[in-house]
Order: structure tokens, then C-alpha cells, then sequence
């Protein structure tokens, strides 16, 4: 149950290892997956994703795709919610089920020695899914308690109020969890709705990594969604912006306020998607040297961290970020936050900021295919976002091509300071 | 669907049920100067894992000093006599790596992973921090007002977290296990850089140190780095073994009631104090781990089958052991009931559980598939070095040795039904209880 939006649409910079060689691999049957072979540990992990994930939710069953989701392992084609578990138990195979804006994403590893019935039961959840009375009414009461836990929460109620302000009539505009309401009124008609529209070929991309050969994947890609209806279900349009530059305060009585921020991004097909790449890794990347870190963190001690993204969601790709800051200090956060992005926004950055940030990525970049969930990940994750296969072999080059220039440019048409957007929760002091 | 209720675990049990590793070649050396080591490789990938874990946490801090471990753990990137205030983790990142620390109550701990050809500098940069700290009093006061925001993120902000740490501090009645890592805000808010460095230079030293490295390494050459960069510093003498206030014995059931306007679901936790894993000597904490499991861990446990499947009373249920500390462990367990069911009914049900689990026994079939999957996490855990190398760490902090994690599965695959269902009849019959009820204001409360 991992879907923090935070996490779920965090940028990953498609990481690949010189040495690997990614395969792509095609069934009898039509299928395609990206393999990367390594027989050193014998069990394979499989990325599964299908695009379209709770963005997809019909008018009036929001909520659908990711109680649907959540039901995948509560019984599945003879067997029921504890036949299922005991099953996976006595094979160890480990599945996980996530349901995300853009996506619906399982998680498989296999040991070597229990493969084939392992896949036969992943087919039978994503095939032939059950979805009994019992378990619905089971799992539906899981998720109306994740939605009052979230509703409690200030970490998810700033993203969400965020995304209520900026996105209009939009699916992307709601949590993906649903609301109480319409959770409650969910049908198993609307379920296997979800289901159908979601889980066809179409949709699918598949990154595989371990002890497996091509042929082998062939095989077992067949079984596993050969079955799958080829296409289905409805496309979205981008999502509409509404939002303009400005605060907006939730009153929430915590110690500490929440702050979510941002404006629109770019994509990642932009010809200028590198400078921008290296442009937030400068203003809030993740590590102590970004700007924001040093000067709200290091410099002032006003929070624990802070970090941006360039969010490269499918309908509508944002330039945002997040950080806690107790209420008597989150206005001079925010402050400084504005004042670093006007700064930017007109004087670009040091050659020594880009110098710094191009050795970072460029010597992180081949220790990140660390592990072979890792690496099916990442490969499910390139077919997803339309990257060519070879696009390992030129990103580092891209990234080093980057000049203060371009950042500069870049940034005087990304970065809006009239245009950000915060939205506080808490009860912060003199906002 | 495995509900999300993260915070349940925090500080609880991170490394609980985690078993050793028989895949992959360890290595063990000591330098002269009493610094231990540990090499673990795996040539997949040219990266290298480095880790130095100081034998010192949260419950070695003097009295009165709460937090002092975790708040010398973020001074530990703010400069030495070489190196200026935040250049160690630019450094790294200079070099294409990243690096993180991590403090608990047995330890604390310094992580950077890069590429395998840049071992030598790592261990150059935190040997010289080992002993050279030099701590500017205006950056102290800011990282003080850092690690305040911490607390107020991770603790002061979550009804679930300050429950937990209401439930830690009763559990234990005199070890400062009681304390919680991060600090209690009122002695936080005293801390100052001489506390801290007074910390650091009596438990900063090689012989207080376990190296771990983790990757596309020879161990040979780790050692030549090791001797090079960490051995010519010298130790502090007179260091001995970690004695801590111990506990009384305990013989009164206690209750602790939490609540907040802003619990979501509520929910009832027993907690009582266990035996942990001993040095040579791990049988009855492996009995206590597959306990936890058939009890209380996967979807066919008797808590989630009987209270979450068949009777649908519990939104969640989970049994939780914590057997690698240095002194002692805790069972726990925990039952989040479904709306409309009381915390008293919750207890209930998890007393009756109990009882039942003690009457009925353990269905073979679900211990072999317990046992199975024991032995399939250790195929898992290989592709993992950086877990591996949390797994050396915390053992050795916690006062096993290599050879007792390395037999760790084995002691696992010898526990029988017969052993499980002994350790169960001790540690249900034998303890008293922390009873805890997570709950809003409204909740009916007998």
C-alpha cells in the first residue's frame, strides 16, 4: 500500500548500469518486456504495470482501480482470500499490488525452484481475480480506514487540497483512494469494471531481471497475460491548470505545519528536459547541497528537510515540493523558498553549482541498478515514460551537455515565482 | 490488501524477524587497535557499501542528556580540523555517492555507498571525523533548532508515534531503553556542544567500532585500506563492557491510555518484555520469531485469519518480536478493530487468541510454509548487500558475533513445534503486560 503522492510521482532518472545489457524480449504471443539476465541468485523479479491507474475511475466510482487493486491477492481463480495467501506462502513468491495516478504496478519475485506455479498464481490474480463478497466488503473497510487516517493527516491533506485547487473537474483534481462516500457506494459491477478497462495488453509494461532466460520469459509472459483482452477502456486528456501563485492556509491543529508547493513543470520529451533536470537537482534534489536545504535547513534549522521534484505525471507534469516547519517558523520558510526561486528564476546558477550537480548524477547514475527488483523497476519505468532502450548509453552525455546557459534559460521560462503556489496545513504564525 | 499502518512499527522492530544471511563471502578481521571488521562480498555491480557503527545509542546517553547520541550524529557532518562544515557529504556526492547516518538505542551509524574504486577516500574522511570533530558553536545551535524540527515531524505530529513512545517508556520500567532516541523535547532543548563532544570523545573510538563494507571488494584490500586509514588511531582506553540500569523484576500489569482528537483508527497493543538473542545462544529467540509469525505475521496467521478473515472484527492485526538488542527483547502484539468495535472488545479478542493459539497448537502445514519462507528470504535478502551490512551491524551492536548471525538460519530450520509451543507457554505465562489503547477522546473508555 505504498501510494504517497509524493513517492508516486517522484522522478526517477531511469538509472541503468554500463554494464547490464537490457534485452528487449518478445513472446510467441506478441508480448514484449525488457529482460536484464543474471543467474548469480536464483529467483527473478517481474515489474508489471498498466497504464492508466486510478486517473482511470469512471464518474461516480472513485475509487474503483485501487479497491479493485487492493482485492487482486483477496482470492483469485479457485482459490479464496486465505487459499491465495497460504499459496503464496508455500511457493515464497512475494507479490505486491500498488495503485497509483498514472499507473497500477505489481511487484513479483520468484524463486527459480517454484517459477511455474508461482506464475500460474500471479495469472490467477491478475486474470482471474475473484473478487468475493466477503473480501470486498473486507477490503473496502481497510480502505475507508486509510481514507480517515488520511483525512487526519497533514502530510496527505496538503498534496490533496493542492491537487483540489489546481487540477479543475479533472480525476487528478481527487485522491485515487476515493471518499468515504463513494468507496461506500462502490458496487462489485464497478470493480470488475476497473478491472477490465485496466488490465489489458495494451497497457502493460514489463521489466524483468534474474534468473530467468529469454526464452523462459517468452514462455512465461504468454502464460501470464496472454489471456489479457488486447486493448480497452478509456484515454484522458491533460489536466487543466487552475491554480495561480499564492498561499493557502488549511487550519489543522498540529505542532508543526505541512507545506506543499509548486507550479507546472515540463515534459520529459521537452528538448530542454535536461536543463531542467539539472536545474531541480540545484534547487532541491534530494541531498544537503541543493539550495533549499542549505538555506532553510542548514543555514536556518526551520525544518528537518525539504526537497523538490519534477514530477513527470502523465496528464500534467508539475515542478513541486514538500517540508514540515513548526507553525512559528514556516512563514520565514517560505519566505526563503520565494526568494530562492526569484533568484534563480533570474540569475540561473554558478558554473560551480552545475559543475557539482553534473559529478553527482553523472557517478551516481551506474550505482543505482543495484539489485534485480531494482532493475526490473527501472526497466518497466523507461517502457512506461517511451524511452528509447539506448538511452542509458547517452544520458550521461545529455546530463554533462547541460551549460550554466542553458540552466539560465531554462530557468527564466520554468521557474514562475508569480505562479507558485503554497498550501499550508497547520496553523502557522503570520500567513 | 496489506493495510497500511506504518506507524504501528515505528521504533519498534525494524530488524525483529529479519534473519542472517548464509549466501555471499563474509569476512572477519580486527585491527591492532581494537576496530572489528566485517567484508561481504558481491561482485555484481561495481559499487561498494561502507558502514562504521559505533557501539554506543540512545541508551548510553548520561541521565538528563536525552537525544544526545542522535543529536551527535548530525554534528558528526558539520567539520573537522581537514574538513570544512558539510564538505564530508559533498565530497561524496563529488564522487558520485551518497551518504546518510542512523541512530537507535545500541548503536550508531554512518553509511556511504559509491563507486567500489572510491573505498580509500571514504574510509580517509571518516577516520579523520572519528577523532577530529571540531564543532562551531552558531552551527550547534542551529542543528539543535534541526533536530527540533525532527522530533516535531516524527514524533509530536503523530498521535501514533507519541503513543508508541508512551508505551516504550512503560514497557521498561528502569533501562533507558525507556528513552526514546530522538530525546524527551524538554532535554533536548538543553543540549549543548559539550555534551555532545564529551559523548564523542569517550565513545568515538576504533575499539568502539565495527567496519562494515559490502560490494565489489577483495577482502584483502579492504583490510591494507583499513590498516592504512583507521589504524593508526589510537583508542580510548579503559572502555569495558556496556552496563546499563537493568530492569526490577516486573510484577504489576500496566496500562497506558493516549488520546488525540486526530486517531483515524484506533487501536489496543500488548506489549511485554522477552528474552533476545544471546551470543551462542539463539534457540529460544528463533522460537520466539516463528511464534510471532504463525501467531501474528502473514495473512494466514491465526490473528489475521480468524480476527481480520473469518470473524471481520479487525481491520489489522499483527504479533511483533524484537529479539536483537543488547539487552532483552519485547513481544508486542496489536489488534486495530473495525468501526463500531471497542478497544475493550479488541483486548478481548487478542486475549483470546492467545488462549486459543496455546490450547490448539500450530498447524503443521503453516509451519512449514513458515519455515519455508525463512529459508527463501535468505535467496532474497542476497540480492541486498546494503541489507546485509545493516543486518552485520546491528547484530554485532547488539553484542552477537559473525558466527552467530551466520547461524541464525540454521537455529531457525532446527526449531520445532514442540520448542515454539514451550517459548509461547513462557512468555504468555511468565510476563506482565504494558496494555495500550490508542483512541480519540470520544472512544468509551471502561
Amino acid at each position: 500500500m505504498i501510494r504517497h503522492f509524493f513517492a508516486a510521482l517522484a522522478f526517477v532518472a531511469t538509472p541503468a548500469w554500463a554494464q547490464v545489457q537490457i534485452e528487449e524480449v518478445t513472446s510467441p504471443g506478441g508480448i514484449t518486456a525488457w529482460l536484464v539476465e543474471d543467474h548469480s541468485i536464483p529467483f527473478v523479479a517481474l515489474d508489471i504495470r498498466f497504464q492508466g491507474g486510478t486517473a482511470l475511475d469512471e464518474d461516480g466510482a472513485r475509487g474503483a482501480t485501487y479497491l479493485m487493486t487492493g482485492l487482486l491477492e483477496e482470492g483469485a481463480g479457485d482459490l479464496d482470500a486465505q487459499a491465495f495467501a497460504a499459496r503464496e506462502e508455500e511457493l515464497a513468491a512475494r507479490f505486491s499490488w500498488d495503485a497509483y495516478r498514472d499507473s497500477v504496478v505489481i511487484n513479483a519475485e520468484m524463486l527459480t525452484e517454484t517459477r511455474a506455479a508461482s506464475v500460474d498464481l500471479l495469472r490467477a490474480a491478475i486474470v482471474t481475480p475473484r473478487f468475493d463478497e466477503d473480501a470486498v466488503e473486507r477490503v473496502r473497510g481497510q480502505v475507508l480506514s486509510i481514507i480517515a487516517g488520511d483525512a487526519q493527516d497533514p502530510s496527505e491533506i496538503a498534496p490533496d487540497r493542492f491537487a483540489a485547487l489546481a487540477y479543475g473537474d479533472h480525476p487528478y483534481a481527487s485522491s485515487g483512494t476515493g471518499t468515504e462516500q463513494s468507496v461506500a457506494g462502490l458496487t462489485r459491477d464497478d470493480i470488475v469494471a476497473a478491472h477490465a478497462q485496466l488490465f489489458t495488453q495494451a497497457r502493460v509494461f514489463v521489466g524483468a531481471a534474474g534468473d530467468i532466460t529469454a526464452e523462459e520469459l517468452g514462455v512465461l509472459l504468454d502464460d501470464l497475460l496472454g489471456d489479457l483482452p488486447e486493448s480497452g477502456g478509456q484515454e484522458l486528456s491533460a489536466a487543466p491548470w487552475e491554480l495561480s501563485g499564492g498561499l493557502t492556509v488549511v487550519d489543522f491543529p498540529t505542532p508543526q505545519a505541512v507545506v506543499f508547493f509548486g507550479h507546472p513543470g515540463i515534459e520529459r520529451d521537452d528538448p530542454d528536459f535536461f536543463s531542467a533536470f539539472l536545474l531541480n537537482q540545484i534547487l532541491g534534489g534530494g541531498n544537503f547541497r541543493s539550495r533549499l536545504q542549505q538555506e532553510v535547513r542548514v543555514e536556518r534549522g526551520l525544518t528537518y528537510g525539504i526537497g523538490t521534484v519534477l514530477s513527470l505525471a502523465d496528464h500534467r507534469p508539475m515542478l513541486m515540493g514538500q517540508f514540515s516547519s513548526s507553525n512559528n517558523l514556516v512563514a520565514e520558510a517560505v519566505e526563503v523558498i520565494r526568494a530562492e526561486w526569484a533568484d534563480i528564476a533570474e540569475n540561473g546558477v554558478s558554473e560551480a553549482e552545475l559543475e557539482a550537480a553534473k559529478l553527482f548524477l553523472t557517478g551516481a547514475y551506474p550505482l543505482r541498478f543495484d539489485g534485480n527488483a531494482t532493475i526490473a523497476g527501472i526497466m518497466a519505468g523507461m517502457q512506461q515514460d517511451g524511452m528509447p532502450i539506448d538511452y542509458i548509453a547517452t544520458r550521461n552525455a545529455n546530463v554533462m551537455a547541460v551549460t550554466v546557459e542553458d540552466v539560465a534559460r531554462v530557468a527564466a521560462e520554468l521557474m514562475q515565482p508569480d505562479d507558485l503556489h503554497f498550501v499550508v496545513v497547520g496553523q502557522p504564525e503570520g500567513l | 490488501m496489506r493495510i497500511r499502518l506504518g506507524l504501528i512499527m515505528i521504533g519498534l522492530l525494524s530488524w525483529a524477524t529479519t534473519p542472517a544471511l548464509a549466501a555471499g563471502e563474509i569476512t572477519e578481521f580486527t585491527l591492532e587497535n581494537g576496530m572489528q571488521a566485517v567484508v561481504i562480498e558481491d561482485h555484481r555491480s561495481p559499487a561498494v557499501v561502507h558502514m562504521v557503527w559505533y557501539r554506543v545509542g540512545a541508551a548510553d546517553e548520561p541521565p538528563g542528556q536525552s537525544g544526545i547520541a542522535h543529536f551527535l550524529e548530525h554534528l558528526m557532518f558539520k567539520g573537522t580540523d581537514d574538513l570544512e562544515p558539510g564538505e564530508f557529504s559533498s565530497t561524496v556526492e563529488a564522487n558520485g555517492g551518497t551518504d546518510n547516518a542512523f541512530t537507535s538505542w545500541d548503536y550508531t551509524g554512518y553509511i556511504q555507498r559509491v563507486a567500489a574504486d572510491r573505498l580509500g577516500l571514504l574510509m580517509e574522511m571518516e577516520a579523520d571525523r572519528m577523532r577530529d570533530l571540531v564543532l562551531d558553536p552558531a552551527i550547534v545551535a542551529t542543528e539543535r533548532s534541526v533536530i527540533l524540527e525532527e522530533r516535531a515531524q516524527r514524533t509530536d505530529s503523530s498521535p501514533g508515534a507519541l503513543f508508541q513512545e508512551q508505551m516504550r517508556a512503560s514497557l521498561y520500567l528502569a533501562h533507558p531503553y525507556r528513552i526514546p532516541i530522538i530525546g524527551w523535547r524538554h532535554e533536548m532543548e538543553t543540549l549543548t556542544r559539550e555534551m555532545a563532544l564529551d559523548f564523542y570523545q569517550r565513545f568515538y573510538a576504533p575499539n568502539n567500532a565495527v567496519l562494515i563494507v559490502a560490494g565489489d571488494v577483495e577482502p584483502d584490500e579492504v583490510r591494507a585500506l583499513a590498516e592504512e586509514h583507521y589504524g593508526p588511531i589510537e583508542p580510548t582506553p579503559g572502555l569495558g563492557p556496556r552496563v546499563r540500569p537493568s530492569e526490577p523484576p516486573q510484577i504489576a500489569d500496566r496500562r497506558v491510555i493516549y488520546e488525540d482528537p486526530t486517531v483515524a483508527s484506533p487501536y489496543v497493543s500488548i506489549a511485554r518484555l522477552a528474552p533476545g538473542r544471546e551470543p551462542s545462544d539463539q534457540a529460544e529467540a528463533a522460537a520466539l520469531t516463528l511464534l510471532a509469525e504463525v501467531l501474528g505475521g502473514g495473512q494466514t496467521s491465526l490473528l489475521n485469519r480468524v480476527l481480520q478473515t473469518e470473524e471481520q472484527t479487525s481491520l489489522y492485526t499483527a504479533a511483533f518480536y524484537n529479539g536483537l538488542n543488547y539487552d532483552g527483547g519485547s513481544f508486542t502484539l496489536v489488534n486495530v478493530p473495525v468501526p463500531g468495535r471497542s478497544l475493550e472488545e479488541a483486548e478481548a479478542d487478542l486475549e483470546r487468541m492467545v488462549a486459543r493459539f496455546l490450547n490448539e497448537g500450530i498447524d503443521p502445514a503453516q509451519f512449514e510454509r513458515v519455515k519455508f519462507l525463512y529459508a527463501a528470504s535468505e535467496i532474497y535478502a542476497a540480492d541486498n548487500s546494503s541489507g546485509l551490512a545493516r543486518r552485520y551491524g546491528v547484530a554485532l551492536t547488539a553484542g552477537l558475533d559473525v558466527a552467530d548471525v551466520a547461524d541464525w538460519p540454521d537455529v531457525i530450520a532446527a526449531t520445532t513445534i514442540d520448542d515454539v509451543m514451550s517459548a509461547a507457554e513462557r512468555l504468555f505465562s511468565d510476563s506482565h503486560t504494558v496494555t495500550g489503547y490508542l483512541t480519540t477522546p470520544s472512544e468509551e473508555i471502561q
